[in-house]
């Protein structure tokens, strides 16, 4: 007789991490295929609980959680196109990447696109993700007309934000981190677009005041803007681009052959193995000064593609690979206007930490939406990517961290690695009214992350 | 959870008096620890130990029984700390030094002490690394040579060591995959409360140290050898199993560099 050991993994476990590839933790993970499967292994779930999971480019622990049940979403991703009402349905586990291959060419565009275009709708609403036109449509969850949700006791909810008796479920599962239950489906509305082309004006500034004002005065004049910071020059030099969707009449003959072609490229990978340090303070200074050169000095009306445009990284498969085996985490902060100076602090401090970062992005905020734990208000945010394996960087972030909560601003949940629970309790200060509305969802406490267990939500 | 800059949030130390441990708990970070968890028999140096750790602000230090040589009762001890959160790190660090004369003289001495070093330490062990697989996560520190303080080296009770450290290294191997890992820690002399009044012989010193990394290095090369898995993916702490560190002086020493590699 042999008795099976209880140290030994099975065949269901994995390590898994976030996109930055730190403290990773085993899990079991299934694959659902229908969604009556997640409501039973709810109703079934041991004393770690479950979390829903999706393609897993949350930076730090919010798609991992130790010892529990994790659903990988991803293989149920149907989804379909209402051309009529200008909406999409889709299975949680659908990416934005496999929505837009289909309704692009059919002229409709994703109302909101992170960086990435790998991430699922269910990921997209549990972070309340934000884009380019935060400041013009607000954030992912804000063009959400209504999603299926499997609550803590393994029942089906249908939320809605304007049905009054399930609107503050909705709220609190838009930015919940999947926390208030399993996302199955949701139902979002689409930007009509009339070519798949992009219209982008770009500037080169010379510094970060420079940026920051032309941010202030001309955003408002575009529905998509970001800066590119260069985090290694002391005078936070940048690209500006900002852009729209083009009109018909801004193609060229040859482009209207076929204005709504819609094609990812093809992708590089990235080395399978990189040994920590190679991306070191030269590397990241060449890459830096080559992005900056790289830009036009100014150019208007440049017609772009949408992959290039919106998701320029996922041209390189697996790109957080760089970083080597310690992997990294993002930094993402958003402060209220008046806190703006913080922006510079950050990166002189990160500079001295000699922690250099790939790729820093700033962007001006619009209003905040009503979800008690969605990330974006009004204001500047600024993300910055920095290897983990910096010993100096612990304290520095923490001191940042003070900075950031005392000027009213907060970190992205679906960034963090490494702030701490009363940092969170400080900076989301209608903490207590979501975790009225998630008790309620969850009684049993059901659905747990490690960014949950460590951050105490 | 230990976060992605290594901060951990909570530690066990069973010899929760082990000066190796209260210097080791020191030398973690602490900027997120909020629960330390010091286990072994009610003394005076446990309290001690606890209201130091406390005045270093770590918000909730803990002391509670432990007995190694009750081993009916470990299974209860271990969920009882593990129920009321993760742990992150464990810290096992107990073990008495046997006197050789009165050893051979008393046969029940022997197996006392030999309850306690081995049996007790594989029970609990065998316990938390339970815990720490359900968890998916954590790093259980075995100080292999906990009596290695300056005991003679021909005490023949130190058989029981290295019957522990051979079982620590089966317990890590076992953990590969689980999230959780196991690192030993193999000190050479060290000078604590433990081995004061002990012979301190300079050659002896000497040749045992040299003799003790050597041994070490060979287990470790032998590691690398046999994990093709560490070998591809050189940071140990990445995918559990066990690592080692070998350290030598001070229990400060050994607890800076344990808490460096955690």
């Amino acid at each position: 007789m042999t008795v099976e050991s209880p140290l030994m993994a099975t065949d269901d476990d994995r390590l898994l991490t976030g996109w930055g590839r730190t403290a990773p933790s085993r899990a079991t993970v299934r694959s659902p295929s229908t969604y009556d499967e997640i409501a039973a292994a709810i109703q079934e779930a041991g004393p770690r609980g479950v979390l829903a999971r999706g393609l897993g480019r949350s930076y730090g622990d919010a798609a991992q959680s130790g010892g529990a049940t994790v659903f990988d979403m991803t293989g149920l991703h149907r989804f379909e196109l209402d051309i009529d009402s200008g909406t999409v349905t889709a299975d949680a586990g659908a990416s934005i990447d496999e929505i837009l291959r289909a309704i692009v060419p059919a002229g409709f565009f994703v109302p909101v696109t992170a960086g990435t275009r790998f991430v699922t709708v269910g990921g997209a609403i549990a972070a309340d993700i934000h884009g380019k036109n935060h400041h013009v449509e607000g954030s992912f969850g804000s063009h959400v007309v209504s999603m299926r949700v499997v609550d803590g006791t393994g029942h089906e909810l249908v939320l809605s934000p304007t049905d009054e008796t399930t609107k503050d479920m909705f709220w609190a599962t838009v930015g919940g981190m999947g926390l208030t239950g399993v996302i199955v489906e949701a139902t979002f509305r689409l930007l009509a677009i009339e070519t798949s082309s992009m219209s982008v004006d770009t500037v080169r500034c010379h510094d970060l005041d420079d940026v920051m004002a032309r941010m202030i005065e001309g955003d408002d004049d575009y529905r998509y803007s970001v800066a590119w910071i260069d985090s290694v020059a002391p005078s936070g030099r940048g690209v500006l681009t900002r852009g729209d969707h083009a009109r018909r009449e801004q193609l060229t003959r040859k482009q209207m052959d076929a204005p709504l072609a819609y094609a990812t490229p093809a992708l590089p990978s990235a080395p399978a193995f990189i040994p920590n340090g190679l991306l070191n303070s030269a590397s990241v200074r060449a890459f830096n000064e080559a992005w900056f050169r790289k830009h036009p000095k100014s150019r208007s009306n440049e017609i772009h593609s949408i992959p290039g445009f919106f998701h320029p990284l996922d041209g390189v498969r697996d790109w957080n690979r760089v970083y080597g085996p310690q992997g990294f985490l993002q930094y993402q902060f958003v402060v209220p206007d008046e806190a703006g100076w913080i922006v510079e602090r950050t990166l002189s401090r990160l500079r001295d930490a000699g922690a250099p970062s790939f790729l820093t992005v700033l962007k001006r905020f619009g209003p905040a939406n009503p979800a008690p734990l969605s990330f974006p208000h009004a204001g500047w945010t600024l993300a910055a990517d920095v290897p983990a394996g910096n010993e100096a960087l612990a304290p520095i972030l923490d001191e940042l961290d003070e900075l950031v909560a005392e000027a009213g601003g907060r970190l992205y949940f679906a960034k963090d690695s490494r702030q701490s629970p009363s940092m969170v309790a400080r900076t989301y200060p209608r903490l207590a009214e979501w975790h009225s509305v998630r008790d309620q969802m969850d009684p049993r406490g059901v659905f747990t992350s490690d960014l949950g267990r460590r951050l105490s939500l | 959870m230990i976060d992605a800059v290594g901060e951990p949030q909570s530690v066990l130390v069973l010899g929760g008096s082990s000066e190796i441990a209260l210097a080791t708990v020191e030398a973690l970070p602490r900027t997120r620890l909020r629960r330390v968890v010091l286990a072994g028999r009610p003394s005076a140096e446990i309290d001690r130990a606890a209201a130091h750790l406390g005045a270093l602000g770590i918000p909730s230090v803990e002391t509670t029984l432990f007995d190694a040589a009750d081993t009916g009762s470990h299974g209860a001890f271990v969920d009882g700390v593990f129920d009321d959160g993760d742990v992150d790190i464990v810290l096992l660090c107990f073990g008495v030094l046997g006197d050789q004369a009165e050893a051979e003289a008393d046969p029940t001495k022997a197996v006392e002490v030999a309850t306690v070093n081995y049996t007790g330490a594989v029970s609990v062990g065998l316990n938390i690394a339970q815990r720490l697989r359900r968890q998916g996560h954590g790093k259980l520190v075995v100080l292999s040579s906990v009596a290695g303080t300056r005991a003679p080296v021909e005490l023949r009770l130190r058989v029981d060591e290295s019957r522990f450290d051979a079982f620590a290294q089966g317990l890590g191997d076992a953990l590969v995959g689980s999230g959780a890992s196991v690192l030993i820690v193999r000190p050479g002399m060290v000078r604590t409360r433990m081995s004061d009044g002990l012979p301190e012989r300079a050659h002896d010193d000497r040749s045992r140290s040299s003799r003790l990394s050597d041994r070490a290095g060979a287990a470790q090369r032998q590691e690398r050898h046999l994990r093709t898995r560490s070998v591809a993916v050189p940071d140990d702490r990445r995918e559990g199993g066990t690592s080692t560190v070998v350290s030598t002086l001070t229990p400060v020493a050994i607890g800076y560099a344990v808490g460096r590699w955690l």
